[in-house]
């Protein structure tokens, strides 16, 4: 219990540098990615991403909201009262924007 | 203030139903913004997976973007939008309150607090696809 309450600062510092990330830079991904590449409206080759600091930026852009939602889903499953047990959904939203960090991490190297 | 928490199982418990966020409608638009993290982080990793495409050559990224345009993920796209500029909406509307701006006494009205960061989302979403389209071209 007290390692948990010693922790919830850096999840909640995480949780709002993901709701800015998302806040701000999210909805124009959304208009580039979701619909004018994809209708060809403009083009992306890709090259782009073999960047370092577009890399950073990319890391940044991916992983922040990851914990914004970990810290959203757990708190509204609880307050949904469906009676899942606590700590299991803890791990399971925290743990999950953890495995999408490295994920992001690993396809970023890998580019 | 070094009081020990009082023993959970001896608090008492009004008894809830896991459809009490549909009773009203500030409610329902509570679970509504939490829900947009849903959204905004499938987007996300789907961006991740069409990465990914990248790492195997340009011919398997440019085929994943052109799946993208179907009828069904440009409708999951146009949901996330929506629930993006919600977010987006709702967290200038808490930030008004969790961090207000001062200008010498008075508070920044909150109304004007939030049109301005509204502003700067356009700035900062002008600014991505400038840069975008000069680096991309």
């Amino acid at each position: 219990m007290t390692e948990q309450k010693n922790s919830e600062p850096l999840w909640w510092g995480l949780f709002s540098a993901g709701g800015v990330v998302a806040a701000f830079l999210v909805p124009i991904h959304i208009i580039i990615f979701g619909f004018a590449v994809p209708l060809g409206w403009i083009s992306d080759s890709g090259m782009l991403y073999h960047n370092w600091l577009i890399k950073i930026y990319l890391f940044v852009l991916i992983t922040l909201p990851l914990y914004h939602w970990a810290h959203r889903f757990y708190f509204a499953l609880n307050d949904m009262k469906l009676g899942f047990p606590r700590k299991p959904v803890a791990a399971l939203c925290y743990g999950g924007a953890l495995v999408g960090t490295l994920a992001t991490l690993w396809v970023l190297l890998s580019l | 203030m070094s009081g020990t928490r009082p023993d959970q199982s001896k608090l008492y418990h009004r008894k809830m139903s896991a459809a009490w966020w549909l009773k009203k409608p500030s409610y329902f638009f509570f679970m509504l913004r939490e829900l947009s993290s849903v959204f905004i982080a499938i987007f996300l990793v789907v961006f991740l997976v069409q990465l990914y495409q990248l790492t195997r050559g340009p011919e398997a990224y440019a085929a994943f973007a052109h799946k993208l345009s179907s009828p069904g993920w440009l409708a999951f796209n146009l949901v996330t939008l929506l629930f993006a500029l919600y977010h987006s909406i709702t967290w200038f509307q808490s930030s008004a309150i969790v961090l207000p701006v001062r200008i010498g006494e008075r508070e920044l009205p909150r109304n004007l607090f939030v049109a301005l960061n509204v502003a700067a989302l356009g700035v900062v979403s002008l600014i991505i696809l400038v840069l975008f389209l000069t680096l991309e071209g």
